[in-house]
C-alpha cells in the first residue's frame, strides 16, 4: 500500500511534465529587446490560431547559441548573426526575419538648455571618445545656435552589460565617425574610452537623470515610458530628426530600396537615406533554419511569422516599436514560403 | 574508531555508513567537477593571452583581447574595504550586544541586524543607486575631498560621480556586517563566565575585561567571522555591479569607477557568442574560484596560527 502511494507520487510529475510537453508546440530564445511585442504576438497567436509558443528573453548571444545547438526551434536577435556564427550553427542554413523596428535615443542631462539639444554623427562620436569634454564646445554650440549651453563638463554613460542597444548605437557611430570607426568599433560590448558604466537601459537612465551633465544612450521605448529628454540627431541628409515611430519606419523604408533582390536581411540601417529617416534604427531580427526537421514545426512557425508580418505589425506602435515598412514586409512574405522540414 | 564492521551490525547500520559516506564525499566531488569545468572552459582563453590575462587592462570584446587585471584589482580592493568599514563596526555591535545591552534589547537589536542578511542583493543595489550613490556623491565625497582635504591624496582624488569603487565597498560593507556580527556575537557569548569573573576579581575594569580576557579568546572565533564576511563580498555580484560604474580601468582612487570579476561575468556572459570571449569569462571565473579558494585557505592558516598563540 505504502509502496504504491510512493509510485504514484513518483510518477505524478512525469505525467506532468508529459502534458506540459505536449502544451507548447514551438520554442524560442533570444533577445530582450523585442520581447514585449513578442508576448504579446505570441498570446495573441495563442488565442487565435491555438499554437503556443515559448520565448526565453534570455539575451542575444543566449539565443544564438542555443539555436545553433538545436535546443531550441527559433532564435531571436538584435545584431544578425556573423559568418562564423551562422557557419557554427548544427541544423544548417539559418535566414533572418526582421519582425519589427527599434531605435535608440541619445539621452542627456542638461537643465540650463531651454531647447533640445541637436546633435550631429561626427560631433556624438568625438563625445564618446572623449574628445568633446564640454557641453559649451564650439562644435556643439554650432548645432545648437540660440540655445543657452554651459560650461560643464560631459559625462558619458554607456551600458556594462552586452546589449544589443549597445551594438545599434556602435554601428552608428562607427558608420559617422571614422575616429570611432578606427577606435573602439561595433559591438555589443566595446572597450569604451571614457565614462561610466550602468547595468541595463534602467542603469544607464538611472545615472543619466541623478548627475548633471551627462549623456548616456537608451532603446527609444525604454526612453518614452521614462519621459527621458532626448536629442535630435543629425541624419544623412542633413536633416535634424527626433525619434518618433514614423521617422524609424521611414529610416527602414529608404533603405530597404537599397536592398539586393537576394538580401539576406543582415542589413543595417543605421544613418539611413531620406530627409525623415531617423539615424540610430535597427531591425530586429527571428532567426530561423531555413530546413527544420520537423515538418509540423516548420508549417507553424512559417504561419507565426506570416501572422506576426501582416496583422502583428499594427499592435508594434502601442508598445513604442516602429512597424516595418510595407516593401519590406512584402518581400519577406515571399520569403516565408521558402521554409520548409527536411524530411 | 575502526573501520571493520562490528561484529553482528546490522544491514541498516551499513546502509547508514555508506549514505553519509557518499554524502560527505559528493561535496568534494563536486568542487573538483565544477574545478575542472571551468578550468576546461577557460584554457583556449588562457593559451592565447598567458600570463597577461592577469596584468593586461584591455578588455576588447570588439578586437578579441582580453586581460582581466582591473576586475581582479577590484575585486579585492572593494571586499578589503569592506572588511576595513564593517570588521570594527560588527566586532563594535557584537560586544554591545553580549557585553553591555540589557536583555530586553538584546534579541531585537541582534535580529534586525541579522535581518541585513536576509535582504536580496538586488535590493541592496537599486538603494545604492538611489540612496547611497547621491549621497556619495552630493556629501560624503565633497566633505572628504575639500572639507578634509584629501582631494590631493591619491586615494580620494578625481571627478566625484558617485559610481565608484568607494560606493562598491560600503555597501560591501553592509552586506557582510551580519556574518562578522552574528558569529562574533556568538563567540563572544560562548567565552566562559570564569574568564570573565577572573579578570574583573583582579581589579580589572570592564573595558579591560573585555579587551584582556574576552577579545584573545574569542579571536580565533571571531577572524572566522571575518573570513566567512570576506567570502561573501568576494563573490558578490548584483550590488557591485549596480554602483561600481563598471570601467575596466586601475585607479589609485576610491572615487574612480572600477569593475569586479563577479561584475565581468554578469555583465557579458550572456551576450557573449564570440568563443575567444567566452573563453575569457569562463577564465575570469576560474581566476575568481582561485582567489576565493587561495583567500580561503590563508584564512585558515590565520585561524590555525591565532589558536596555536592562544594555548
Amino acid at each position: 500500500m505504502r509502496l504504491r502511494t510512493l509510485a504514484a507520487l513518483i510518477a505524478l510529475p512525469a505525467v506532468t511534465l508529459a502534458a506540459n510537453a505536449q502544451s507548447v508546440d514551438l520554442t524560442g530564445a533570444g533577445a530582450t529587446f523585442p520581447y514585449p511585442i513578442y508576448s504579446k504576438w505570441f498570446s495573441d497567436y495563442a488565442a487565435k490560431a491555438g499554437v503556443r509558443i515559448n520565448y526565453q528573453s534570455i539575451g542575444s548571444g543566449g539565443g544564438i547559441r542555443q539555436l545553433s545547438e538545436q535546443t531550441v526551434d527559433f532564435g531571436a536577435s538584435d545584431a544578425p548573426m556573423s559568418d562564423a556564427e551562422l557557419s557554427k550553427a548544427k541544423g544548417g542554413k539559418v535566414l533572418h526575419f526582421p519582425m519589427v523596428l527599434g531605435a535608440v535615443v541619445v539621452t542627456y542631462n542638461l537643465a540650463e538648455a531651454e531647447k533640445t539639444i541637436k546633435l550631429s554623427g561626427a560631433v556624438l562620436g568625438d563625445v564618446f571618445l572623449g574628445k568633446i569634454t564640454k557641453w559649451n564646445d564650439p562644435r556643439i554650440a554650432a548645432l545648437n545656435v540660440g540655445t543657452k549651453l554651459p560650461a560643464k563638463d560631459i559625462l558619458v554613460v554607456h551600458r556594462s552589460d552586452g546589449s544589443g542597444t549597445s551594438f545599434i548605437f556602435t554601428d552608428y557611430l562607427t558608420t559617422v565617425s571614422p575616429a570611432w570607426a578606427a577606435g573602439p568599433g561595433r559591438g555589443k560590448e566595446v572597450q569604451w574610452p571614457v565614462g561610466l558604466g550602468g547595468k541595463g537601459n534602467e542603469g544607464v537612465a538611472g545615472q543619466v537623470r541623478q548627475i548633471a551633465g551627462s549623456i548616456g544612450y537608451v532603446e527609444l521605448a525604454y526612453a518614452r515610458q521614462n519621459k527621458l529628454s532626448y536629442a535630435e540627431l543629425q541624419n544623412a541628409s542633413g536633416a535634424f530628426v527626433a525619434p518618433s515611430i514614423e521617422a524609424i519606419t521611414e529610416a527602414a523604408a529608404a533603405a530597404a530600396k537599397k536592398l539586393e533582390k537576394d538580401t539576406d536581411y543582415r542589413v543595417s540601417i543605421v544613418n539611413a537615406p531620406g530627409k525623415k529617416a531617423y539615424p540610430i534604427s535597427s531591425f530586429t531580427w527571428l532567426l530561423v533554419y531555413e530546413k527544420m526537421s520537423d515538418a509540423g514545426k516548420a508549417k507553424k512557425l512559417a504561419d507565426f511569422i506570416k501572422y506576426a508580418l501582416k496583422e502583428g505589425q499594427a499592435s508594434a506602435p502601442a508598445l513604442d516599436y516602429a512597424p516595418l515598412p510595407g516593401n519590406v514586409v512584402k518581400q519577406l512574405e515571399k520569403r516565408v514560403a521558402t521554409l520548409t522540414s527536411n524530411r | 574508531m575502526s573501520s571493520t564492521p562490528l561484529h553482528g551490525a546490522s544491514v541498516g547500520d551499513r546502509i547508514y555508513r555508506v549514505a553519509t559516506t557518499a554524502f560527505a564525499l559528493s561535496i568534494p566531488l563536486l568542487l573538483v567537477l565544477l574545478s575542472a569545468e571551468v578550468a576546461a572552459a577557460a584554457w583556449p582563453a588562457l593559451k592565447t593571452f598567458g600570463f597577461s590575462f592577469l596584468t593586461s587592462s584591455r578588455w576588447d570584446a570588439v578586437a578579441g583581447e582580453f586581460g582581466a587585471a582591473p576586475a581582479i584589482y577590484g575585486t579585492i580592493v572593494s571586499s578589503v574595504l569592506a572588511l576595513l568599514v564593517a570588521t570594527p563596526l560588527a566586532i563594535g555591535v557584537a560586544i554591545f550586544l553580549s557585553e553591555f545591552a540589557p536583555s530586553w534589547l538584546r534579541q531585537p537589536v541582534a535580529f534586525l541586524v541579522d535581518l541585513l542578511a536576509a535582504i536580496p542583493s538586488v535590493v541592496y543595489g537599486l538603494w545604492g543607486i538611489f540612496v547611497l550613490v547621491p549621497l556619495l556623491r552630493e556629501h560624503v565625497m565633497p566633505l572628504l575631498a575639500d572639507r578634509l582635504h584629501l582631494g590631493g591624496t591619491p586615494f580620494f582624488s578625481g571627478p566625484a560621480y558617485g559610481p565608484s569603487m568607494l560606493a562598491a565597498g560600503l555597501i560591501l560593507a553592509i552586506m557582510v556586517l551580519p556574518y562578522i556580527s552574528a558569529v562574533t556575537r556568538e563567540v563572544l557569548m560562548a567565552v566562559p563566565r570564569s574568564q570573565r569573573e577572573a579578570a574583573l576579581a583582579l581589579g580589572a575594569t570592564r573595558w579591560e575585561m573585555i579587551r584582556g580576557a574576552v577579545l584573545p579568546y574569542a579571536s580565533s572565533g571571531i577572524l572566522g567571522g571575518v573570513i566567512l564576511g570576506l567570502g561573501r563580498a568576494l563573490g558578490e555580484t548584483m550590488a557591485v555591479t549596480m554602483v561600481i560604474g563598471n570601467r575596466h580601468e586601475i585607479s589609485a582612487s576610491l572615487f574612480a569607477p572600477g569593475y569586479t570579476m563577479a561584475s565581468l561575468i554578469a555583465n557579458e556572459f550572456s551576450e557573449a557568442t564570440n568563443d575567444l570571449h567566452l573563453s575569457s569569462l569562463m577564465a575570469v571565473g576560474a581566476v575568481l574560484l582561485a582567489v576565493t579558494l587561495s583567500v580561503n585557505v590563508l584564512a585558515r592558516w590565520l585561524v590555525w596560527r591565532v589558536q596555536r598563540q592562544g594555548r
